[in-house]
């Protein structure tokens, strides 16, 4: 078996508008390796969401390739989406039904039989302490917990690789630390590959083992997040955002506020 | 597993919704019934220049009515599912994409032929005398017309962005059409120009045919018609709402 689970070669993806082309993404080379949680880093509007949706099936690409998970994306996209785990920025849950009817529909989805699917749903429940909240309707939920349901929800079939869109955009702060510990305990207990997107310079810094900065639809630096301070802040003990700063070029007040 | 078991799970997941939604069912239930309650009694004295009593002329529009506008608004409710996410996280699944708009489709057909049954049954309280066998062919006109529009909604709702974008062209197509079919009132009353007009409509092809079977009249040209017709446009809009259901907007 590689040791890499997700391989993309040239990945681009141009939307028509009725003032002409946008390229939101120009040509993405990428390497992941099994168990690796990688940041994708980038201001809003850089790309993120339009290659991750490429990568999890959503989207078909302009151009480029991609295997994940041993399965090519463009000859076998149903192979993939039986080995990954998606969880949207918009978290995609029905806000009148349960947790367990989520839990368990999600389970039938990926054509598990009534039975595994029910209690697939209470293992789940179980290690995300979800259990209490099971026959709560989800929009009687906390963020925090939406969240631990929405992640549950993208790991009920067992993936490989768990891409994560913008997880923690809106949560509070003891809620995105309990996240990020769930995102660390779901790579060790299980070595599933973690995908997230972030624009929050500190989640990619405390998650992620390696970042990859895009801008306008490339990749424009990649590295650990002490060789980025360093290469580009010029110290390995810079923040992050000195080196974010840095490679995007902006940030810092272009014109003045016309206020 | 085949396509019908794929769409069995998405049946179950979207009838439960609908069953759990109480408010929505009920009001969903009652305006069909208040329109028969409230405007068929205007008709019992008038001549409507066709056979049969006014019941058998607007019961089997009410019907035709019901399948047409439920029909045709239930991509209001895929468009919520799409901006909170919920049709995505379900496309990133091995379910059938064919299984995501026919289990939603079929649970669509199932409530509104369950709101005809209360429908018919409001009718013959009021006086609507029709053979059985008619109305059970008539119920299953609404049932074919009602998967075609669904289906159509659908994939209009995957092509459009917001509701009000979705609800100007649904009411824009839809009442023409409702009007030029002849629904509520028989186009044995049109002039000329408003009958032809009617004739380029499938659903007054529709309604004639479910008018005779109430009727009792079941081996004719007008129901062979309406048959013909009512499949013919269920097959092209499930084709039609497949592919634009299928078609992928960033």
């Amino acid at each position: 078996m590689s040791s890499s689970v997700i391989r993309v070669r040239g990945l681009t993806r141009t939307f028509s508008l009725g003032s002409g082309p946008v390229h939101a993404v120009r040509g993405i080379d990428l390497t992941v390796g099994r168990g690796e949680i990688l940041g994708f880093l980038g201001p809003n509007g850089a790309g993120k969401t339009t290659t991750l949706r490429m990568l999890t099936t959503l989207l078909p690409p302009s151009g480029g390739e991609a295997e994940i998970a041993g399965r090519d994306l463009l000859r076998d996209p149903a192979g993939v989406r039986r080995r990954i785990g998606y969880v949207a920025q918009s978290g995609g849950l029905d806000p009148g039904c349960s947790v367990r009817e989520e839990l368990v529909t999600q389970g039938r989805l990926h054509l598990m039989t009534k039975g595994a699917a029910a209690g697939r749903a209470e293992e789940l429940a179980g290690g995300l302490g979800l259990s209490g909240l099971m026959d709560r309707p989800t929009a009687a939920l906390s963020g925090g917990q939406r969240r631990r349901v929405e992640i549950a929800l993208g790991l009920v079939n067992r993936p490989e690789v768990l891409f994560l869109d913008e997880p923690t955009t809106g949560l509070d702060p003891g809620s995105r630390a309990e996240l990020w510990d769930l995102v660390r305990r779901v790579r060790a207990e299980h070595g599933t590959t973690v995908f997230l997107t972030t624009h929050y310079l500190d989640e990619a810094d405390a998650l992620a083992d390696r970042i990859v900065v895009v801008d306008a639809g490339r990749i424009v630096a990649e590295g650990a997040s002490a060789e980025l301070k360093s290469r580009y802040a010029g110290d390995p003990a810079a923040s992050l955002q000195d080196a974010f700063l840095a490679i995007t070029g902006r940030g810092t007040a272009e014109q003045p506020l016309a206020i | 597993m085949t396509l019908l078991a794929h769409t069995g799970i998405v049946f179950g997941r979207c009838l439960r919704s609908t069953l759990r939604s109480k408010t929505n069912l009920f009001f969903g239930m009652l305006q069909p019934l208040l329109f028969l309650a409230l405007f068929g009694p205007l008709l019992t004295e008038l001549d409507l220049g066709v056979s049969g009593s006014s019941w058998q002329t607007l019961v089997p529009g009410v019907l035709v009515q019901l399948a047409l506008l439920g029909g045709s608004y239930v991509g209001l409710g895929l468009l919520m599912d799409r901006n909170l996410g919920v049709l995505d996280r379900m496309r990133v699944t091995p379910v059938s994409p064919l299984a995501l708009l026919l289990g939603r489709t079929l649970r669509d057909v199932v409530q509104l032929v369950a709101q005809s049954v209360l429908l018919v049954l409001l009718g013959l309280a009021f006086g609507l005398r029709a053979p059985l066998l008619g109305v059970l062919l008539g119920l299953l006109f609404v049932a074919v017309l009602a998967a075609a529009l669904s289906a159509l909604s659908y994939g209009l709702a995957m092509n459009v962005r917001t509701p009000s974008e979705f609800a100007a062209i649904a009411n824009t197509a839809g009442m023409p059409l409702m009007l030029l079919s002849g629904l509520l009132l028989p186009m044995a009353l049109a002039p000329g120009w408003l009958a032809g007009a009617s004739r380029a409509v499938p659903f007054r092809y529709t309604v004639d045919a479910v008018r005779q079977v109430f009727l009792g009249h079941y081996a004719n040209t007008t129901v062979a018609v309406g048959a013909a017709v009512t499949l013919a446009l269920a097959a092209l809009c499930l084709m039609g709402g497949a592919r634009l259901f299928g078609r992928v907007r960033g």
